[in-house]
């Protein structure tokens, strides 16, 4: 149905999602207007929150693993007490009083989930993907991992034991993931670029080099 | 009884693994949070924050799209923190709907 072909007064109805869409933006829109009002906080507070965000990806992430692979020191460290060991590099692990680095073996898979809402490193790894907050990954994984895992491409053997790890707003974790085999020769930046987000939750393995 | 955020378990269907970028309006209600709450003004704690969101129906809670649960629940929490009033809220809803939608939706860093 077109405007031109409306007659009955009324605007154009828009489609179910786009209206729950303009709902959200309307409230939106209201809260952030009257907290401006009342000084709660300053329209440029929150483009520097944006960005601030927008800055954040989960190349932190990837360079705790990498230096991680080559430091055999700072892995121990890293396993021992998370938070300092992130800190020694430079990166603000954030408000969350714990972090904790699980390390994968070739007998062991962790896998990260937030069942009870969306708690994620995000310092360390950006904003959660959608499908880390959908109801379908937070319903499963705890009980049918393998599947999950499947359904993400990683094929574990059945000898992988698979422990999956529930965080809450004051405990986050970090998979710390074997080093793929065939990176003997790899500059540490190299095995950063192999390390993925997925790979860092748990889902999958790091990428395996290419070209080798 | 569980809130119908407990879901850990439950064998649902399977995982949308698209990627979604997200909006300049859902950037914005995370900014506003991040503002409010631990990292910022500490006008409520995360723990409220998630029992807000928990509170919702569970038809809203499985209905309404991740960041609307989270602006649900900052309008929640601004009235019993006495910083808006409800009234105050749904008049400037009215008044946005009456100005008509051309400006609504948050344009992220500007």
């Amino acid at each position: 149905m077109t405007e031109e072909h409306d007659h009955s007064g009324n605007p154009p109805q828009p489609d179910e999602d786009r209206l729950a869409a303009t709902e959200f933006e309307i409230l939106e829109r209201a809260l952030r207007e009257l907290l401006i009002e009342k000084g709660v906080f300053t329209a440029d507070d929150i483009r520097i929150a944006v960005e601030a965000m927008d800055r954040k990806d989960p190349a932190n992430g990837s360079k705790v693993v990498a230096h991680a692979w080559v430091d055999d020191a700072y892995r121990a460290r890293l396993l021992d007490d998370s938070k300092a060991a992130i800190e020694e590099l430079g990166i603000d692990v954030g408000p969350a009083p714990n972090l904790v680095v699980l390390e994968n073996t070739a007998t062991l898979q962790h896998v990260v989930v937030c069942t009870l809402c969306s708690c994620y490193p995000r310092t360390l790894l950006g904003m959660p993907p959608s499908w880390y907050k959908s109801r379908e990954y937070r319903g499963r994984v705890v009980v049918e991992p393998r599947a999950v895992l499947r359904e993400f491409g990683t094929e574990l053997a059945d000898d992988v034991e698979i422990k999956v790890v529930d965080s809450t707003a004051d405990m986050r974790y970090l998979v710390l993931p074997a080093r793929p085999d065939g990176t003997d020769g790899l500059s540490e930046a190299e095995l950063a670029d192999l390390v993925t987000r997925d790979s860092l939750i748990g889902v999958t393995q790091p990428n395996a080099p290419s070209g080798g | 009884m569980p809130g119908p955020h407990d879901i850990g378990g439950q064998i649902l269907g399977s995982i949308d693994r698209s990627e979604h970028v997200p909006t300049d309006t859902e950037r914005t209600v995370d900014a506003m949070q991040m503002l409010m709450g631990a990292s910022g003004r500490k006008t409520y704690r995360i723990d409220e924050m998630r029992r807000a969101i928990e509170s919702l129906s569970p038809e809203d809670y499985a209905n309404f799209a991740y960041y609307n649960k989270w602006a649900r629940a900052m309008s929640v929490l601004v009235v019993e923190k006495g910083i808006l009033t409800e009234s105050e809220i749904s008049d400037r809803i009215s008044s946005i709907r009456a100005e008509g939608m051309d400006n609504v939706g948050a344009k992220a860093g500007s």
